[in-house]
C-alpha cells in the first residue's frame, strides 16, 4: 500500500510535460520526467495549486464515485460552507439543503453549524491557553504545508478538530441514534471545495479514521444541484449562524472567533513569508492566525465553480441575513466534553522532506556538494530540466534523481567543449600526409 | 582540545536595508533543515539569528552572519562594522533600545533583540567596541 494517499492526481494522456505546475507547487513536489509530470508523494500536500494552473487540465482531484452511496442504508450530505456561495441569485441557504435531499441524500447536516461549534471550542481554547500565536488547524492543506515546510511551527497549530470532522461525528451519531442502525450502514459524505479535504478524509492527520465516508466535489454536483434548487421559499431550516457560514470565505474564521489581535492569510504562496516571520518570533502580538491555502478562502478551492471573489462577497451577504451570534446553538454545544470531542486525538508529526540524508555528516557533505553544483548552474530557473529551479536541480542531483546534463545550458556547454575538441582533433593530420597547418609541418620545416 | 567544525556558511548583511532583512536567517534555517537538525532547535536558532540579523540592519553599516556546526553545538556569529554598544548592560535589558523613531515605526527596535537572543540560546557572548563594531556569538547545544 502506498504510504500516502493523494487526492491530486495526474492524467498522463493530457499532460504535455510543460513547466507550469512544477513552478507553482509550494512544496516543489513535481518534476517533469520523460515528458510527463511526476508527483513526489512525500512532498505533495494536496493543496490543488497544480490543478488550478495546469493549462491542459491534466491535474485532477480524486473524489468518490457518486454510486458508492448505494452501499449504505442511509446517506448524509455534509455541505461545506463554500457550497452556499456558488449559486447566483440564491439568498436562502436552506434551498441548498433541499436540493441536496432532492439529489438523493437521506439527510443533510450543514457544516456551517459544526463551524459554529468549533468557533465556540476555539474561543474556549484561546481563553484557556492564552496568547499564541495559534494557527488554525481547519485548512488541511495548511496543516500539511506546515508538516512539510515549517515543522518548527507544529506546536503552534491549535490542536482542534475541523468543522468537517465535527459535522461528520454529530451527523453519524444523530442518525445512528434516531434510526437505530449500525454506524457502518451510514454513509457520511462531504461536499468538498478542494482536494485537501478529500485527503483529510481518506488519510487524516492526527486521528485514526475519519468520521466521514468520502467526498463528492462541488464541481461535479453543481449542474444537478442548480436544476434542483427550489424556486419557492425553502421549508428546510438553516440552523447555523452567519458566523458559521462565514467560515467558507477568507477572514470568516477570524470574524467568528473574534479574539483580539488576529490575522487572516489566504493563498498558499502568501503564507510562506508570514510563517517565516512567525517562525522568527516576529508576530508575538498576534493571538490567532487564520490560514487558508486557497485564495479568498474555501470559496477559492480548486473544485469550486463560481469565481472566488464573487462567491466570497455572496457568502458575506448571505451571512448578514443569519443570526450574528451563536447563542441559539449554545445549549447544543457539547461544552462539558469540549476537551474530548474537539481535541485532536493524535499528534501532528513533522514530514521532514528537506533533509538531504538521515545521517547529519552525510547530509553536510551533500550540502557542500549542493552549493558547488548550484554555483555552477546558470541560475536561469527555466525549468527545462524538469526541476522547478536551478537550486532544486542541484538538490535533485545530490539526491541522485537528476544529473548535471539535465540542464540544457550545461549540456550546450558540454557539446560546445566537445565540438571544439573535435575540431582540434580534426586539424591534426598524420605526419605522412604532409600538407596542412598542423604542428608537424613546422617541425619538418625546422 | 578544539574539535573541527563540520560545516561553515557565511552571509553578508547590508546595514539599513530592510527589504533584504531576514534573508540570511532564512537561508541559515533552510540549511539546518537540510542537514536534519531537530525542528525545535531550528526554531531557536531561527529566532536568535533573526534578532542578530535585525540588529545589524537597524544599527550597523555592514556585517556578516556566520553559521558553524560543531560536533556538539551550533554556533552563529553576527559580526558587524558599526557604532558598537556604549552600555552593554543597558542593551541586555528588555525594552531598552537606541533605535531611531523611523525604525520603531516599522515595528522594529522594541529593545528585545539581545534579550531574545539570550533567551533562545544556551550561550551568548557580546564583544563590542564603540565606533568600531560588535560581534555577537551565540551557541545552541545539539
Amino acid at each position: 500500500m502506498a504510504r500516502y494517499f493523494h487526492a491530486v492526481r495526474l492524467d498522463e494522456e493530457k499532460c504535455k510535460g510543460c513547466t507550469n505546475c512544477i513552478k507553482r507547487c509550494p512544496t516543489e513536489a513535481i518534476r517533469v520526467r520523460d515528458g510527463k509530470a511526476r508527483i513526489i508523494e512525500e512532498r505533495c500536500i494536496d493543496c490543488g495549486e497544480c490543478i488550478r494552473v495546469c493549462p491542459n487540465h491534466a491535474k485532477n482531484a480524486f473524489t468518490d464515485e457518486f454510486s458508492r452511496r448505494n452501499k449504505f442504508a442511509w446517506n448524509i450530505a455534509l455541505p461545506a460552507p463554500a457550497l452556499f456561495g456558488q449559486f447566483k441569485q440564491l439568498h436562502d441557504p436552506g434551498a441548498v439543503l433541499e436540493a441536496l435531499k432532492a439529489l438523493g441524500f437521506d439527510s443533510v447536516f450543514a457544516v456551517p453549524q459544526a463551524a459554529d461549534y468549533v468557533t465556540l471550542a476555539m474561543r474556549d481554547f484561546l481563553e484557556q491557553h492564552g496568547p499564541g500565536p495559534w494557527i488554525s488547524s481547519s485548512c488541511p492543506a495548511v496543516v500539511r504545508f506546515i508538516q512539510v515546510r515549517f515543522p518548527e511551527l507544529i506546536p503552534s497549530i491549535m490542536p482542534l478538530e475541523s468543522p468537517m470532522e465535527i459535522a461528520g461525528m454529530l451527523a453519524r451519531q444523530q442518525a445512528a441514534k434516531e434510526l437505530d442502525i449500525a454506524s457502518e450502514q451510514i454513509g457520511v459524505w462531504f461536499i468538498t471545495p478542494c482536494p485537501a479535504k478529500v485527503t483529510a478524509i481518506h488519510q487524516p492527520v492526527a486521528r485514526g479514521a475519519s468520521n466521514l465516508t468520502g467526498a463528492f466535489s462541488i464541481a461535479d454536483l453543481y449542474g444537478e444541484l442548480l436544476k434542483l434548487l427550489p424556486d419557492r421559499a425553502s421549508t428546510t431550516a438553516f440552523t447555523a449562524s452567519g458566523l458559521g457560514l462565514g467560515w467558507g470565505r477568507a477572514g470568516g474564521e477570524n470574524v467568528a472567533v473574534a479574539v483580539d489581535s488576529h490575522l487572516a492569510v489566504d493563498g498558499i504562496h502568501n503564507l510562506v513569508s508570514l510563517l517565516e516571520e512567525l517562525e522568527m518570533g516576529r508576530l508575538k502580538d498576534i493571538n490567532f492566525l487564520e490560514c487558508q491555502a486557497c485564495p479568498e478562502g474555501c470559496v477559492g478551492g480548486a473544485l469550486t465553480v463560481e469565481n472566488p471573489f464573487v462567491a466570497r462577497v455572496r457568502l458575506r451577504k448571505m451571512a448578514e441575513q443569519l443570526p450574528k451570534e451563536i447563542h441559539h446553538l449554545e445549549d447544543d454545544y457539547p461544552a462539558a466534553s469540549a476537551g474530548d470531542v474537539f481535541k485532536l486525538t493524535g499528534s501532528i508529526e513533522p514530514r521532514p522532506i528537506m533533509q538531504l540524508a538521515e545521517n547529519m555528516l552525510t547530509a553536510i557533505q551533500k550540502m557542500e556538494q549542493l552549493s558547488k553544483i548550484e554555483e555552477a548552474l546558470p541560475g536561469l530557473d527555466c525549468g527545462a530540466c524538469g526541476s522547478p529551479n536551478c537550486r532544486a536541480l542541484a538538490e535533485d542531483i545530490v539526491r541522485g534523481i537528476a544529473s548535471e546534463t539535465d540542464c540544457v545550458i550545461k549540456l550546450r556547454e558540454r557539446v560546445k567543449d566537445l565540438a571544439s575538441e573535435m575540431l582540434d582533433l580534426a586539424k591534426k593530420l598524420p605526419p605522412a600526409m604532409g600538407k596542412g597547418d598542423s604542428e608537424e609541418d613546422d617541425w619538418h620545416a625546422g | 582540545m578544539e574539535a573541527k567544525p563540520l560545516m561553515n556558511l557565511s552571509f553578508p548583511i547590508v546595514g539599513g536595508d530592510f527589504t533584504q532583512a531576514g534573508e540570511a536567517s532564512s537561508r541559515i534555517k533552510r540549511a539546518l533543515q537540510q542537514i536534519g537538525i531537530d525542528p525545535a532547535l531550528v526554531r531557536r536558532v531561527a529566532v536568535s539569528t533573526y534578532e542578530a540579523e535585525m540588529n545589524i540592519v537597524i544599527h550597523a553599516w555592514s556585517g556578516e552572519l556566520t553559521l558553524t556546526i560543531w560536533p556538539t553545538y551550533i554556533e552563529v556569529v553576527a559580526d558587524d562594522k558599526g557604532p558598537g554598544i556604549s552600555n552593554l548592560e543597558l542593551a541586555m535589558q528588555e525594552g531598552f533600545s537606541t533605535a531611531p523613531d523611523r525604525v520603531r515605526e516599522l515595528g522594529f527596535g522594541a529593545g528585545m533583540g539581545l534579550p531574545n537572543i539570550q533567551r533562545s540560546s544556551d550561550e551568548l557572548q557580546v564583544d563590542t567596541q564603540v565606533g568600531q563594531g560588535t560581534r555577537v556569538t551565540m551557541k545552541i547545544n545539539l
